[in-house]
Protein backbone atom coordinates (compact mmCIF):
# COMPACT_ATOMS: atom_id res chain seq x y z
CA UNK A 1 0.00 0.00 0.00
CA UNK A 2 2.39 2.48 0.87
CA UNK A 3 4.53 1.42 -2.47
CA UNK A 4 1.10 2.28 -4.22
CA UNK A 5 0.99 5.59 -2.18
CA UNK A 6 4.61 6.30 -2.45
CA UNK A 7 4.34 5.75 -6.58
CA UNK A 8 1.51 7.76 -7.13
CA UNK A 9 3.33 10.88 -4.68
CA UNK A 10 5.93 10.22 -7.13
CA UNK A 11 3.83 10.37 -10.06
CA UNK A 12 2.48 13.77 -9.32
CA UNK A 13 5.65 15.73 -8.41
CA UNK A 14 7.38 14.35 -11.67
CA UNK A 15 4.10 15.53 -13.78
CA UNK A 16 3.95 19.08 -11.77
CA UNK A 17 8.31 18.88 -12.54
CA UNK A 18 7.46 17.93 -15.97
CA UNK A 19 4.88 20.86 -16.72
CA UNK A 20 7.22 23.21 -15.05
CA UNK A 21 9.85 22.70 -17.64
CA UNK A 22 7.30 22.92 -20.18
CA UNK A 23 6.03 26.16 -18.56
CA UNK A 24 9.36 27.56 -18.83
CA UNK A 25 10.27 26.37 -22.21
CA UNK A 26 6.98 28.12 -23.90
CA UNK A 27 7.65 31.60 -21.71
CA UNK A 28 11.26 31.39 -23.08
CA UNK A 29 9.46 31.01 -26.93
CA UNK A 30 7.76 33.90 -26.08
CA UNK A 31 10.95 36.01 -24.79
CA UNK A 32 12.06 35.24 -27.75
CA UNK A 33 9.61 36.11 -30.08
CA UNK A 34 9.13 39.29 -28.42
CA UNK A 35 12.83 40.00 -28.81
CA UNK A 36 12.58 39.44 -32.64
CA UNK A 37 9.23 41.91 -32.48
CA UNK A 38 11.18 44.25 -30.68
CA UNK A 39 13.75 45.00 -32.61
CA UNK A 40 10.72 45.87 -35.85
CA UNK A 41 9.14 47.86 -33.45
CA UNK A 42 11.53 49.99 -32.15
CA UNK A 43 12.49 51.04 -36.26
CA UNK A 44 8.44 51.38 -36.15
CA UNK A 45 8.72 53.95 -33.18
CA UNK A 46 11.40 55.61 -34.77
CA UNK A 47 13.80 54.52 -31.65
CA UNK A 48 15.86 52.85 -34.57
CA UNK A 49 16.52 54.00 -38.06
CA UNK A 50 14.94 51.52 -40.80
CA UNK A 51 17.47 48.59 -41.48
CA UNK A 52 16.72 46.48 -44.18
CA UNK A 53 19.40 43.53 -43.46
CA UNK A 54 18.08 43.75 -39.46
CA UNK A 55 14.65 43.45 -40.78
CA UNK A 56 15.12 40.40 -42.99
CA UNK A 57 17.23 38.69 -39.67
CA UNK A 58 14.49 39.69 -37.15
CA UNK A 59 11.91 38.59 -39.62
CA UNK A 60 13.69 34.66 -40.70
CA UNK A 61 14.68 34.40 -36.62
CA UNK A 62 10.95 34.74 -35.44
CA UNK A 63 9.77 32.72 -37.96
CA UNK A 64 11.63 30.19 -37.45
CA UNK A 65 11.34 30.34 -33.70
CA UNK A 66 7.31 29.96 -34.78
CA UNK A 67 7.75 27.25 -37.31
CA UNK A 68 8.96 25.14 -34.23
CA UNK A 69 5.40 25.70 -31.59
CA UNK A 70 3.87 22.33 -31.45
CA UNK A 71 1.12 22.49 -29.64
CA UNK A 72 0.69 19.11 -28.28
CA UNK A 73 3.87 19.21 -26.97
CA UNK A 74 4.29 22.52 -25.31
CA UNK A 75 0.45 22.61 -24.40
CA UNK A 76 -0.09 19.75 -22.50
CA UNK A 77 -3.34 19.17 -20.64
CA UNK A 78 -2.92 19.81 -16.86
CA UNK A 79 -0.38 22.61 -18.13
CA UNK A 80 -2.80 25.67 -17.22
CA UNK A 81 -1.58 25.18 -13.67
CA UNK A 82 1.19 27.02 -12.39
CA UNK A 83 3.42 30.31 -12.86
CA UNK A 84 1.41 30.33 -16.50
CA UNK A 85 -0.80 33.10 -18.10
CA UNK A 86 -2.19 30.00 -20.16
CA UNK A 87 -6.04 30.12 -20.14
CA UNK A 88 -8.28 26.91 -19.38
CA UNK A 89 -9.49 28.10 -22.68
CA UNK A 90 -7.13 26.46 -24.69
CA UNK A 91 -8.06 23.03 -23.58
CA UNK A 92 -11.65 23.63 -23.92
CA UNK A 93 -10.95 25.11 -27.68
CA UNK A 94 -8.01 22.82 -28.71
CA UNK A 95 -8.93 23.25 -32.47
CA UNK A 96 -9.66 26.91 -32.15
CA UNK A 97 -6.36 27.63 -30.19
CA UNK A 98 -4.60 25.41 -33.01
CA UNK A 99 -5.84 27.75 -35.56
CA UNK A 100 -4.47 30.34 -33.93
CA UNK A 101 -1.18 28.88 -34.21
CA UNK A 102 -1.53 27.74 -37.80
CA UNK A 103 -2.47 31.30 -38.71
CA UNK A 104 1.02 32.89 -36.60
CA UNK A 105 2.64 30.54 -38.81
CA UNK A 106 1.66 31.83 -42.03
CA UNK A 107 2.10 35.00 -41.77
CA UNK A 108 5.68 34.82 -39.74
CA UNK A 109 6.25 32.81 -42.72
CA UNK A 110 4.77 35.31 -45.66
CA UNK A 111 6.78 38.05 -43.95
CA UNK A 112 9.56 36.13 -44.52
CA UNK A 113 8.66 35.64 -48.23
CA UNK A 114 8.58 39.38 -48.47
CA UNK A 115 10.01 41.28 -46.05
CA UNK A 116 9.74 44.95 -45.44
CA UNK A 117 11.61 47.20 -47.98
CA UNK A 118 10.75 50.31 -46.47
CA UNK A 119 9.53 51.75 -43.29
CA UNK A 120 5.81 52.31 -44.46
CA UNK A 121 5.68 48.75 -45.54
CA UNK A 122 7.30 47.47 -41.81
CA UNK A 123 5.07 49.30 -40.30
CA UNK A 124 1.95 47.43 -42.13
CA UNK A 125 4.29 44.17 -41.73
CA UNK A 126 4.30 44.56 -37.66
CA UNK A 127 0.66 46.11 -37.92
CA UNK A 128 -0.34 42.40 -39.17
CA UNK A 129 2.04 40.82 -36.80
CA UNK A 130 1.21 42.54 -33.70
CA UNK A 131 -2.72 42.20 -34.92
CA UNK A 132 -2.13 38.19 -34.81
CA UNK A 133 -0.37 38.33 -31.24
CA UNK A 134 -3.06 40.24 -30.23
CA UNK A 135 -6.01 37.91 -31.52
CA UNK A 136 -4.30 34.77 -30.08
CA UNK A 137 -3.61 36.84 -26.11
CA UNK A 138 -7.30 38.07 -26.49
CA UNK A 139 -8.93 34.48 -26.25
CA UNK A 140 -6.69 32.15 -24.75
CA UNK A 141 -3.91 34.46 -22.64
CA UNK A 142 -5.16 35.47 -19.26
CA UNK A 143 -3.63 37.52 -16.58
CA UNK A 144 -3.35 36.26 -13.03
CA UNK A 145 -2.50 38.29 -9.67
CA UNK B 1 -62.84 49.09 17.22
CA UNK B 2 -61.95 52.81 17.28
CA UNK B 3 -58.64 51.41 18.69
CA UNK B 4 -58.09 49.07 15.84
CA UNK B 5 -58.76 52.22 13.43
CA UNK B 6 -56.42 54.12 14.98
CA UNK B 7 -53.79 51.58 14.14
CA UNK B 8 -54.49 50.80 10.77
CA UNK B 9 -54.62 54.57 10.06
CA UNK B 10 -51.20 54.67 11.42
CA UNK B 11 -50.04 52.00 9.44
CA UNK B 12 -51.21 53.43 6.04
CA UNK B 13 -49.85 56.44 6.86
CA UNK B 14 -46.63 54.83 7.94
CA UNK B 15 -46.23 52.73 4.90
CA UNK B 16 -47.53 55.59 2.79
CA UNK B 17 -44.68 57.74 3.54
CA UNK B 18 -41.99 54.81 3.70
CA UNK B 19 -43.04 54.15 0.14
CA UNK B 20 -43.27 58.14 -0.60
CA UNK B 21 -39.41 57.88 0.68
CA UNK B 22 -39.02 55.06 -1.47
CA UNK B 23 -40.79 56.52 -4.69
CA UNK B 24 -38.37 59.73 -3.56
CA UNK B 25 -35.49 57.73 -3.65
CA UNK B 26 -35.61 55.28 -6.29
CA UNK B 27 -37.93 57.53 -9.41
CA UNK B 28 -35.71 58.16 -12.65
CA UNK B 29 -34.48 61.50 -12.51
CA UNK B 30 -34.01 63.38 -15.85
CA UNK B 31 -31.64 65.96 -16.35
CA UNK B 32 -31.47 69.24 -15.42
CA UNK B 33 -32.51 71.95 -17.80
CA UNK B 34 -29.10 74.05 -17.04
CA UNK B 35 -27.18 70.80 -18.30
CA UNK B 36 -29.82 70.20 -21.31
CA UNK B 37 -28.54 74.25 -22.05
CA UNK B 38 -24.97 73.30 -21.96
CA UNK B 39 -25.45 70.30 -24.33
CA UNK B 40 -25.07 72.31 -27.40
CA UNK B 41 -25.74 71.39 -30.98
CA UNK B 42 -23.47 68.42 -31.33
CA UNK B 43 -20.28 68.36 -34.50
CA UNK B 44 -20.00 64.84 -36.06
CA UNK B 45 -16.05 64.76 -36.15
CA UNK B 46 -15.80 65.51 -32.58
CA UNK B 47 -17.82 62.59 -31.83
CA UNK B 48 -16.13 60.06 -33.47
CA UNK B 49 -13.45 60.56 -31.28
CA UNK B 50 -15.77 60.41 -28.40
CA UNK B 51 -17.25 57.27 -30.24
CA UNK B 52 -13.57 55.49 -30.90
CA UNK B 53 -12.88 56.61 -26.60
CA UNK B 54 -15.47 55.47 -25.43
CA UNK B 55 -15.38 51.66 -27.07
CA UNK B 56 -19.19 51.65 -28.19
CA UNK B 57 -18.40 49.59 -31.07
CA UNK B 58 -17.22 47.05 -29.29
CA UNK B 59 -20.48 46.24 -27.11
CA UNK B 60 -23.18 47.52 -29.48
CA UNK B 61 -21.54 46.46 -32.83
CA UNK B 62 -22.59 42.34 -33.34
CA UNK B 63 -19.87 40.49 -31.67
CA UNK B 64 -17.07 39.44 -33.37
CA UNK B 65 -17.30 42.69 -35.81
CA UNK B 66 -14.61 44.03 -38.02
CA UNK B 67 -14.09 46.88 -40.62
CA UNK B 68 -16.97 48.78 -41.53
CA UNK B 69 -19.41 45.87 -39.53
CA UNK B 70 -18.10 47.53 -36.63
CA UNK B 71 -20.76 50.94 -37.06
CA UNK B 72 -23.82 48.73 -37.79
CA UNK B 73 -24.57 48.64 -34.13
CA UNK B 74 -27.28 45.77 -34.06
CA UNK B 75 -25.80 45.28 -30.27
CA UNK B 76 -25.74 41.19 -29.18
CA UNK B 77 -22.82 41.26 -26.77
CA UNK B 78 -23.33 39.62 -24.10
CA UNK B 79 -21.75 39.95 -20.46
CA UNK B 80 -21.66 37.47 -18.19
CA UNK B 81 -21.41 38.87 -14.67
CA UNK B 82 -22.55 37.84 -10.56
CA UNK B 83 -25.48 39.97 -11.41
CA UNK B 84 -26.55 37.81 -14.82
CA UNK B 85 -26.27 38.06 -18.20
CA UNK B 86 -26.42 41.73 -20.24
CA UNK B 87 -26.94 42.08 -23.81
CA UNK B 88 -25.84 45.01 -25.46
CA UNK B 89 -29.00 46.53 -27.28
CA UNK B 90 -29.19 47.62 -30.99
CA UNK B 91 -28.75 51.64 -30.72
CA UNK B 92 -28.26 52.24 -34.57
CA UNK B 93 -30.20 54.61 -35.70
CA UNK B 94 -33.42 52.56 -36.91
CA UNK B 95 -36.32 54.42 -35.47
CA UNK B 96 -38.28 51.33 -33.99
CA UNK B 97 -35.37 48.40 -32.84
CA UNK B 98 -32.33 51.42 -32.44
CA UNK B 99 -32.56 54.88 -31.41
CA UNK B 100 -33.26 56.93 -34.40
CA UNK B 101 -36.07 58.41 -32.86
CA UNK B 102 -34.51 59.70 -29.87
CA UNK B 103 -34.47 63.25 -29.23
CA UNK B 104 -30.87 64.23 -28.15
CA UNK B 105 -31.93 65.07 -24.91
CA UNK B 106 -33.71 61.60 -24.51
CA UNK B 107 -30.10 60.56 -25.46
CA UNK B 108 -28.00 62.53 -22.88
CA UNK B 109 -30.54 61.07 -20.89
CA UNK B 110 -29.27 58.33 -21.16
CA UNK B 111 -25.58 58.68 -21.46
CA UNK B 112 -25.29 60.94 -17.70
CA UNK B 113 -28.22 60.21 -15.31
CA UNK B 114 -28.90 56.57 -16.82
CA UNK B 115 -32.82 57.18 -17.86
CA UNK B 116 -33.99 55.45 -21.14
CA UNK B 117 -36.20 57.41 -23.39
CA UNK B 118 -39.47 55.13 -21.21
CA UNK B 119 -37.84 57.10 -18.13
CA UNK B 120 -37.03 53.83 -17.10
CA UNK B 121 -33.37 53.46 -14.96
CA UNK B 122 -31.27 51.53 -17.56
CA UNK B 123 -28.40 48.79 -15.93
CA UNK B 124 -25.00 50.31 -15.52
CA UNK B 125 -23.60 47.55 -16.95
CA UNK B 126 -24.28 50.35 -19.66
CA UNK B 127 -21.62 52.33 -17.85
CA UNK B 128 -23.39 55.70 -17.31
CA UNK B 129 -21.82 56.19 -14.03
CA UNK B 130 -18.77 57.02 -15.33
CA UNK B 131 -20.39 58.63 -18.52
CA UNK B 132 -22.12 60.84 -15.88
CA UNK B 133 -18.87 62.75 -15.62
CA UNK B 134 -18.94 63.48 -19.68
CA UNK B 135 -19.00 67.08 -20.91
CA UNK B 136 -22.14 67.21 -22.17
CA UNK B 137 -20.94 68.97 -25.07
CA UNK B 138 -19.29 65.52 -25.92
CA UNK B 139 -22.23 64.09 -25.58
CA UNK B 140 -24.08 65.95 -28.01
CA UNK B 141 -20.87 65.38 -30.91
CA UNK B 142 -21.60 61.78 -29.90
CA UNK B 143 -25.25 61.78 -30.69
CA UNK B 144 -24.50 64.05 -33.53
CA UNK B 145 -21.92 61.15 -34.77
CA UNK B 146 -23.98 58.42 -34.00
CA UNK B 147 -26.78 60.23 -36.44
CA UNK B 148 -24.45 59.20 -39.50
CA UNK B 149 -24.06 55.71 -39.16
CA UNK B 150 -26.56 53.17 -40.62
CA UNK B 151 -29.99 52.14 -39.46
CA UNK B 152 -30.03 48.12 -38.87
CA UNK B 153 -33.47 46.16 -38.06
CA UNK B 154 -33.75 43.76 -35.52
CA UNK B 155 -33.38 43.74 -31.55
CA UNK B 156 -31.01 41.99 -29.31
CA UNK B 157 -32.24 39.33 -26.95
CA UNK B 158 -33.54 40.98 -23.63
CA UNK B 159 -31.05 40.73 -20.25
CA UNK B 160 -31.65 37.26 -18.06
CA UNK B 161 -31.67 38.24 -14.65
CA UNK B 162 -32.43 37.04 -11.39
CA UNK B 163 -34.66 38.65 -8.64
CA UNK B 164 -33.91 40.96 -7.10
CA UNK B 165 -32.00 42.30 -10.14
CA UNK B 166 -34.50 41.90 -12.43
CA UNK B 167 -36.76 44.88 -10.90
CA UNK B 168 -35.18 47.96 -12.24
CA UNK B 169 -37.02 50.72 -9.82
CA UNK B 170 -34.16 49.13 -6.95
CA UNK B 171 -31.04 51.08 -9.25
CA UNK B 172 -32.70 54.22 -8.15
CA UNK B 173 -30.74 53.24 -4.72
CA UNK B 174 -27.79 52.05 -6.78
CA UNK B 175 -27.94 55.71 -8.16
CA UNK B 176 -27.82 57.44 -4.73
CA UNK B 177 -25.36 55.75 -3.75
CA UNK B 178 -22.75 55.53 -7.30
CA UNK B 179 -24.09 58.49 -9.72
CA UNK B 180 -22.08 61.47 -9.57
CA UNK B 181 -20.98 64.04 -12.43
CA UNK B 182 -17.77 65.07 -9.92
CA UNK B 183 -13.94 63.75 -10.74
CA UNK B 184 -13.16 60.91 -9.20
CA UNK B 185 -9.35 62.49 -8.80
CA UNK B 186 -9.80 65.78 -7.65
CA UNK B 187 -6.24 67.81 -8.94
CA UNK B 188 -4.73 70.92 -7.46
CA UNK B 189 -5.29 74.25 -8.83
CA UNK B 190 -2.54 74.77 -11.71
CA UNK B 191 -2.95 71.04 -12.41
CA UNK B 192 -1.58 70.84 -16.84
CA UNK B 193 -4.39 70.77 -19.15
CA UNK B 194 -2.96 67.39 -20.34
CA UNK B 195 -3.48 65.87 -17.48
CA UNK B 196 -7.35 66.97 -16.86
CA UNK B 197 -7.76 65.53 -20.41
CA UNK B 198 -6.50 62.41 -19.38
CA UNK B 199 -8.94 62.70 -16.62
CA UNK B 200 -11.75 63.53 -19.12
CA UNK B 201 -10.84 60.70 -21.15
CA UNK B 202 -10.04 57.96 -18.84
CA UNK B 203 -12.80 58.77 -15.70
CA UNK B 204 -15.67 59.65 -18.46
CA UNK B 205 -15.59 58.54 -21.84
CA UNK B 206 -13.42 56.29 -21.87
CA UNK B 207 -15.02 54.33 -18.40
CA UNK B 208 -11.83 52.34 -17.49
CA UNK B 209 -12.48 52.30 -13.85
CA UNK B 210 -15.40 50.34 -14.90
CA UNK B 211 -13.10 47.29 -15.22
CA UNK B 212 -10.04 48.21 -13.70
CA UNK B 213 -10.94 49.31 -10.32
CA UNK B 214 -12.66 46.71 -7.73
CA UNK B 215 -16.13 46.74 -7.18
CA UNK B 216 -18.46 46.37 -3.74
CA UNK B 217 -20.57 43.88 -3.54
CA UNK B 218 -23.76 46.02 -4.74
CA UNK B 219 -21.38 46.66 -8.08
CA UNK B 220 -20.43 49.96 -7.22
CA UNK B 221 -16.61 50.92 -8.32
CA UNK B 222 -14.50 51.39 -5.03
CA UNK B 223 -13.54 54.96 -5.52
CA UNK B 224 -10.78 54.52 -2.64
CA UNK B 225 -9.30 51.98 -4.75
CA UNK B 226 -9.46 54.09 -7.91
CA UNK B 227 -7.74 51.68 -10.77
CA UNK B 228 -5.79 49.65 -8.70
CA UNK B 229 -6.59 46.63 -10.77
CA UNK B 230 -9.79 44.24 -10.02
CA UNK B 231 -10.86 40.89 -10.77
CA UNK B 232 -12.35 40.27 -13.93
CA UNK B 233 -15.72 40.67 -14.43
CA UNK B 234 -15.97 37.60 -16.38
CA UNK B 235 -14.25 34.57 -16.38
CA UNK B 236 -10.62 34.01 -13.46
CA UNK B 237 -8.45 36.36 -14.68
CA UNK B 238 -7.54 39.56 -13.16
CA UNK B 239 -7.44 43.36 -14.75
CA UNK B 240 -4.18 45.38 -14.05
CA UNK B 241 -3.73 48.18 -11.13
CA UNK B 242 -2.75 50.69 -13.55
CA UNK B 243 -1.76 53.35 -10.88
CA UNK B 244 1.91 54.57 -10.88
CA UNK B 245 1.62 51.10 -7.98
CA UNK B 246 0.74 48.71 -10.61
CA UNK B 247 3.63 45.90 -11.17
CA UNK B 248 2.55 46.07 -14.59
CA UNK B 249 3.27 49.68 -15.50
CA UNK B 250 5.31 50.98 -12.64
CA UNK B 251 8.36 50.95 -14.57
CA UNK B 252 6.39 52.61 -17.87
CA UNK B 253 7.37 56.10 -18.88
CA UNK B 254 4.61 58.15 -20.22
CA UNK B 255 5.97 58.04 -23.67
CA UNK B 256 5.43 53.55 -23.13
CA UNK B 257 1.99 53.98 -22.11
CA UNK B 258 0.92 56.08 -25.25
CA UNK B 259 2.97 53.67 -27.28
CA UNK B 260 1.12 50.79 -25.99
CA UNK B 261 -2.04 52.64 -26.25
CA UNK B 262 -1.52 52.99 -30.27
CA UNK B 263 0.69 49.86 -31.22
CA UNK B 264 -0.32 46.96 -28.77
CA UNK B 265 3.08 46.23 -27.64
CA UNK B 266 4.11 46.51 -24.18
CA UNK B 267 7.57 48.11 -23.43
CA UNK B 268 8.80 44.69 -23.73
CA UNK B 269 7.68 43.91 -26.43
CA UNK B 270 4.62 41.45 -25.19
CA UNK B 271 1.42 41.59 -26.84
CA UNK B 272 -1.91 43.23 -25.72
CA UNK B 273 -3.91 40.50 -24.54
CA UNK B 274 -7.39 39.33 -23.09
CA UNK B 275 -10.84 41.76 -23.09
CA UNK B 276 -7.98 45.42 -23.34
CA UNK B 277 -7.28 44.17 -27.21
CA UNK B 278 -10.50 45.33 -28.09
CA UNK B 279 -10.26 48.80 -26.57
CA UNK B 280 -6.79 48.90 -27.51
CA UNK B 281 -7.68 48.73 -31.52
CA UNK B 282 -10.14 51.84 -30.24
CA UNK B 283 -7.42 53.75 -28.61
CA UNK B 284 -5.16 53.32 -31.19
CA UNK B 285 -7.96 55.40 -33.40
CA UNK B 286 -7.58 58.37 -31.09
CA UNK B 287 -4.88 60.98 -31.37
CA UNK B 288 -1.92 61.34 -30.47
CA UNK B 289 -2.41 64.08 -28.13
CA UNK B 290 -5.38 62.11 -26.40
CA UNK B 291 -3.15 58.97 -25.77
CA UNK B 292 -0.50 61.17 -24.19
CA UNK B 293 -3.30 63.13 -22.04
CA UNK B 294 -4.41 59.41 -20.89
CA UNK B 295 -0.50 58.78 -20.11
CA UNK B 296 -0.03 61.70 -18.52
CA UNK B 297 -3.16 61.40 -16.51
CA UNK B 298 -2.42 57.66 -15.29
CA UNK B 299 1.31 59.05 -14.12
CA UNK B 300 -0.68 61.34 -12.12
CA UNK B 301 -3.21 59.76 -9.84
CA UNK B 302 -2.50 58.50 -6.14
CA UNK B 303 -0.83 54.93 -6.19
CA UNK B 304 -2.80 52.11 -4.91
CA UNK B 305 -2.25 48.31 -3.63
CA UNK B 306 -3.45 45.87 -5.82
CA UNK B 307 -7.02 46.01 -5.68
CA UNK B 308 -7.55 42.19 -6.34
CA UNK B 309 -6.48 39.28 -4.25
CA UNK B 310 -2.81 37.76 -4.31
CA UNK B 311 -2.87 34.54 -6.26
CA UNK B 312 -3.59 31.29 -4.34
CA UNK B 313 -0.92 29.66 -4.16
CA UNK B 314 -1.75 26.16 -6.16
CA UNK B 315 -2.38 22.90 -4.17
CA UNK B 316 0.70 20.69 -5.25
CA UNK B 317 -0.30 18.07 -7.99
Amino acid sequence: MKKIVFAVAALALATTAAFADVIADRQAVMKENAKQVGTLVKMVKGEAPFDAAAVVAALTALNDNVQKIDVAASFPAGSDKGDTTASPKIWEDLAGFQAQVDKFKEVTAAAVASPAADLDALKAQVGTIGQTCGTCHEAFRVKKG
Amino acid sequence: MAVFRKIAVAALALGGAGAAIFWWLTVPERLAPDMLAALGTGDTGRGQRIFDAGGCASCHARPKSEGDARLQLAGGVELKTQFGTFVAPNISSDPNDGIGAWSLEDFANAMLKGVSREGQHLYPAFPYASYARMKPADVADLYAFLKTLPAVEGRAPDHELGFPFNIRLGLGLWKQLYLSDQPVVAFAEGTPDKVLHGRDLVEGAGHCGECHTPRSLAGGTEKGQWLAGARAAEGDGVVPNITPEGKDISGWSEADIAGYLETGFTPEFDSVGGTMVEVQKNMARLTAADREAIAAYLKAIPPQANGYPAQQPKPAG
